[in-house]
Parts: structure tokens; sequence; C-alpha cells
């Protein structure tokens, strides 16, 4: 099972001859995944790695290939006309990998998204994961996954690969991991992200990475109060950062008391969520918590 | 980035936002001649990006020219201490003199994008001059907020709703519809994160008047606003933070500890800072070095790090997805030889070819402390730090 991306998945990348684009096609074929085009405009016809067809646009690309989710990489000012772009063409799954985006334009974007049959994660995001399929669609090391029964949501790409290395050192895998963007504005939230491994039977428990800023903890936690079946093991990056500056995410700004660190923790323990107080304990904490469980 | 009062208001008012009379002032002679123009009674007021600048002297009400002149030379270089500044206050260039406006009500109104939903809202409320979140954590029945949908824009029944719970009407409503309309209009124009109008003021000869302005701009987007990107005023900024973006560090943000630190991605950073406060240190900094595949960006990082005289130890924590750990180890090799530095290093590396990374740190001969997790860099670090300071 898994959730978003496994074995059926047929990946298109949108920006596959840009510097990460090409960087990340190449290594998301090394892992196992099925890349099977891409779209540069201007370069159709061509063959990347003389494997990977090009395409000029993704409705091309589509008709022609079969793809089903998309990967895009291109400069912020052109994000949002790939995403509609895909969108249109009727790509169930789209990751935008791209950071920097205006947040008007994600206003726009979202609101076309809205009754389409196209679900977005990030931008601003490493992307998503499911290593038992050996699915790669975003930026992260491949060798520190490993299959499990532990899905992984967090705001944060680099924080994923924290919190993923901690849970294989100890041995716990994962189902799929994934990374929602740490952009004000996203095409999935935390919560629904919960939603679909909430879902998924093959996902035991779940480990959700926060930060500070906005509401979404909040909103992920009234869900898990009132649907979650599963354990959930919660950490909230930012406990320290000091109120009202921006730290590198957009949507990491505290504003009100909503947004602090100590909120959310608050709010999602209220909710049977476990709190982990140190990101150095991450691994432990998830541990301890199944073992409770009797999972492991 | 933010915007001054004065900078806000002439695009509000660009927009169709009625604001009073007025205009910036960098000399005590010029604050005279704006006040002679406007027949003497205005009010000066501080420019600066924190608020709350009445509450430290930097707001007053002249009655002459003589007394602009003499309130403009009093507020201009002076540091204004605010509940926002800091203790050490912000240094005052300019004053906006405006005309003396008498109140019959203030109103509070603002623009801002919300997250939860993904639309811009109005906010609004009867409590004005106030501060907008304590209203809202009091009283949260007296703030109305009215979700734009973004398939259709403003509509004039959006700024009806705003007058109609201000509780204005007749011909008050109308203006009111004008500000809200100029507002919205503005935000969206300037591709702004946050307008905020407090007070709005109905005056007691009636008419409708933005008193304050305040504008956000979403960073994200100055690349298609040339214009107001050009109204950046760096020395509100922390000249440290100045400098890291100089360097081309963006991601910098200067805090009270001594525990320097350079780490890949917001999050991973903004975790580091929360493991060292709790093995018992403090950080001196957020800095997200971002992707690396140039030892330089590491030497200008520890650069600006070093400049902080503070910092007593430096923590180098870098999950490698894009970036590379043998990069990276190149570049704390190259920054301890290049800077001749005494602070005590501690790296912790993971991730894309951590064996060179290693290799590289190992072979170089240089006292660096390696840490293989989190926890124990963080310790490390801590330690480092107090041994010395």
């Amino acid at each position: 099972m898994a959730v978003l991306v496994d074995e059926n998945t047929r990946l298109l990348v949108q920006g596959i001859t840009g510097g990460e684009g090409s960087q990340h096609a190449r290594r998301s074929i090394a892992y196992g995944t099925n890349v099977v085009a891409g779209v540069t405009p201007g370069r159709g016809g061509q063959k990347f790695d003389d494997t990977v067809p090009v395409f000029d646009t993704v409705a091309e690309a589509v008709r022609e290939t079969g793809a089903n989710v998309s990967i895009i990489y291109v400069p912020a000012p052109f994000a949002a006309d790939a995403i509609l772009e895909a969108m249109d063409a009727g790509v169930a799954l789209v990751v935008c990998i791209t950071e920097g985006m205006p947040t008007l334009d994600m206003v726009t974007v979202k609101r076309a998204l809205r009754g389409s049959a196209t679900r977005l994660i990030g931008p601003n995001c490493p992307g998503l994961i499911t290593p038992r399929t050996k699915t790669r669609v975003g930026i992260m090391p491949g060798d520190i996954f490993t299959p499990g029964f532990t899905g992984l949501i967090s705001r944060s790409g680099t924080l994923v690969y924290e919190g993923v290395a901690q849970l294989t050192n100890l041995g716990i895998g994962q189902t799929t991991c994934i990374g929602v963007g740490g952009d004000p504005v996203i095409g999935t939230t935390q919560k629904e992200a919960l939603e679909l491994l909430n879902h998924d039977p093959e996902t035991k428990a779940v480990v959700l990475q926060g930060e500070i800023g906005g509401t979404a903890e909040q909103e992920a936690a009234a869900y898990i109060k009132h649907f979650m079946t599963k354990p959930v093991i919660a950490f909230i990056a930012g406990s320290t950062a000091p109120p009202g500056r921006r730290m590198g995410h957009a949507g990491a700004i505290i504003a009100g008391n909503q947004g602090t660190a100590a909120a959310k923790k608050q709010a999602l323990a209220d909710a049977g969520a476990t709190i982990v107080e140190t990101p150095a304990e991450i691994g432990l904490t998830t541990l301890r918590v199944l073992r409770e469980r009797g999972l492991l | 980035m933010k915007l001054h009062e004065y900078q806000a208001r002439e695009i509000l008012a660009k927009h169709g936002v009625p604001v009073p009379q007025g205009n910036v002032a960098r000399t005590g002679a010029e604050a005279r001649t704006l006040a002679e123009g406007m027949g003497g009674k205005v009010v000066v007021k501080a420019q600066i990006h924190a608020g709350g600048r009445g509450k430290g002297g930097g707001v007053k009400l002249a009655n002459t020219a003589d007394e602009a002149e003499r309130a403009a030379g009093q507020i201009i270089g002076m540091d204004l201490i605010t509940p926002q500044t800091g203790p050490q206050g912000q240094k005052v260039k300019s004053v906006l003199v405006a005309e003396q406006i008498a109140i019959e009500k203030e109103f509070y109104l603002s623009v801002i994008v919300d997250s939860a939903i993904g639309w811009p809202v109005i906010i609004a409320s009867q409590a004005g001059g106030m501060d907008i979140e304590e209203v809202a954590a009091k009283t949260p029945e007296k703030i109305i907020r009215v979700p734009l949908d973004p398939a259709t824009g403003y509509q004039p029944h959006h700024g009806r709703l705003v007058a109609e719970a201000l509780g204005l009407s007749g011909d008050q409503s109308k203006q009111a519809l004008a500000v809200v309309a100029g507002t919205v209009k503005a935000f969206f124009a300037s591709d702004a994160s946050l307008v905020e109008v407090n007070p709005l003021v109905v005056t007691t000869d009636g008419r409708v008047l933005a008193l304050d302005a305040k504008l956000t701009l979403d960073d994200n987007a100055l690349f298609r606003h040339a214009d107001l990107a050009a109204l950046r005023d760096k020395d509100e900024e922390d000249p440290l933070e100045v400098e890291a973006g100089d360097l081309g560090i963006s991601n910098f943000v200067k805090l009270e500890g001594n525990i320097g630190c350079v780490v890949n991605g917001a999050g991973l950073a903004m975790s580091t800072m929360d493991v060292i406060k709790y093995a018992g240190g403090e950080p001196a900094n957020f800095l997200d070095i971002g992707t690396v595949n140039d030892p330089q960006r590491v030497v200008s990082s520890f650069k600006v790090i070093l400049a902080d005289p503070a910092v007593k130890a430096i923590l180098i924590n870098i999950f490698g997805g894009m970036a590379r750990t043998d990069v990276i180890a190149q570049g704390v090799v190259e920054a301890m030889r290049t800077l001749e530095m005494k602070h005590p290093v501690v790296v912790r590396l993971a991730g894309t070819n951590l064996e060179e990374g290693l290799r590289i740190l190992r072979e170089s001969g240089l006292p660096i402390i390696t840490a293989d997790d989190l926890g124990e860099a963080a310790r490390k670090a801590v330690e480092a730090a107090n041994k010395a300071a």
C-alpha cells in the first residue's frame, strides 16, 4: 500500500534539463524509480541521458507516456505556471520542490486546485518517498530510508533526513515519508497528510515534525483527537526561536500565541500525541511508543 | 521586507485610501517647512520599523512650526526604545510631519493571507489603536474576518460587511468602502504579506482616514517589484544580518547566545538551536546555509558568525541531501586555515559523501571536534563554549 507514490508511479520531471532537475532525475532513476518523461519547453524531441524522452508540454508528455506524477524543479517565478500546467494536463499528483514562490501565486494555485483531480505537495519541500517500492519523488538521500510501517510527515526538508536517519538507525522502517513544505500556503497540509497515512493499512504509526508559525499543527491536533487510530509521535522545531522573526521558512514566523512551539506541543499533547522534547530523541521516543503499543 | 509608515501611506494613497496631509522630513528645518505648509498644527512621528513609537517618546504634537522643528530635532538622531525594538533601541533618521486630526472614533483594519485556508482575509475591529492580538485574545467577538475568494477577488459587498461591522452608515459607510477597497488593492498590487491601518479613524468633521499605515512585503515577490524593493532601509536591519546577506547568506538571524551555528535547512537549523538549548547552551544565531556546492559559502558563514564577539564556539550540523558533506568539510578546513580562528569547532556530518567528508576533516590535522549525531554535537559544543568562555 503506502500512500501517494508506489510501484504504479510513472514520474514526469518538469525542468529535467536544469541543474537540480537533471541531478535528481538521475538519482531517482538510480534509486529505482520509474521516470517516464521530462518536460523542458524548447527541448521537445530530445532524450535525457539517452533514455528519458523530453517534451515541450506536460500535456504531450502525459499523452505519450501515461505519466501520473510530476515533480517540479523550475525557478520560483515560473513555478505557479508549471503547477497549473500539470493540473490542466490531469496529472494526479504534483510535487513542487521550488523554494521562494510568491505567496499570492500559491493563493491562486491552491484555489485553482480545489475541485480539480490534482493533489499538490509543496512547494518549498523535499518531496516524498516510499522505500518499499523504491519510489523517490524528491531530493532526499535515498540510502537513509528503509521499508517498514512508520509514516513520517515534516514541514522541513533536512529535518526529514534527521528524523528518518534516527528511525532507520534504530531499525524502524518507513511506509511513506512526506515533506509537506515550509511555506505559509501549501498544497497538502499536515492534517491532510495525516489523514492519508491514517487510512493506509500498511502504516501503523506516524512521526509528525512540525515547526513554529501558523496553525497547521493545531489543525493536525484536532484531526488526531477525533479521528486518528494510530499513535502519533510529534516534534515541533523552533522552541528557542524569537518571536516576529522569519526563520528561513516563510511560514516559520511566530505571530500571536498560536504560532509558538509551546502552543503547538500543548495542542498535540492534548490530542494524545507523544511529544518529543529534543530533536536528538525523535527515534528513541518513537521506539519507546512502538514498544508500549506492542508494535515492536 | 518592512516599509516605513511614510512609504506605506504613499502606497495606500496611490490606491485611493485617504490619508492625512503630510510628508517625510530628515532635519528639523525640513520639518519646519512642512509644518508651515500645514498651518503649524502638526504631529511629528519617528520613522522606524518597530511599533509602539508613542510609548518611547517618538511621537510629539506641535502647535507651531517652531515647535515642529524642535520636536523633529529631538526625535531625529535619538535611539528610540519601544516594546518592539529591544533594549538598545533603534536610531531615528527621519520623521513624518502630518496634520493633526481630531478623532471621533478609532478602528482597526488589515489584510493578510490566512495560511489555514490559503485565502487573503480582511480583518477589522471596532477596537482601534490597540494591539490586534490582544483584542483577539480578550474580546474575539469584536473582530470581523472577511475572506476574499481568490477566484473572484475583492467585491464591494466585502467592504459593506466591514463598514457594517464597524457600525458605520450613510456617507461614512461609503467612505469606509473606499478605504477598504483601496487597502485591499494596495495589498494585491504590492504583493504584501500584511497591510495594516491602525487606527482607521472617523474625524470629528466626519471624514474616514487612514491615520497610520504599516506594510510588509513578501520577500519572495520582490523580484517583480523593483520599485518597492528599492524602498529597503538597511539601517533598520541588524548590521550582522545585512553583512550576511551581502555575503550571500540570506537566511541568518542574530540571537543572544554564544554558540555559532551553521546548518543546512531551516527546520534542521531551528532544531539545532533547540538541541543546544536542551543541552544547557545558548545559540548565537540561526543560519541556514542552503544547498552548498561551494566551500567558499562555508567560509562566508564563518566570517558572519565570527563578526559577533559573543561567539565562543561554532557548531556545524549538515545533513547532506542535495548538499555534499565533502564540500562542507573542505569549507570548514579552508575557513579555519584562512581565518586563523581560535574558536573550538564542532562538526557533525551526515548524508551525501559522508566518508569523504570525514576523511577531509581527519587529514586536515586541525583540532576539529567531530560528533556522530545531533545530541552528541550539541553536548560537545556546549562544553567547548563553556570552557572557552
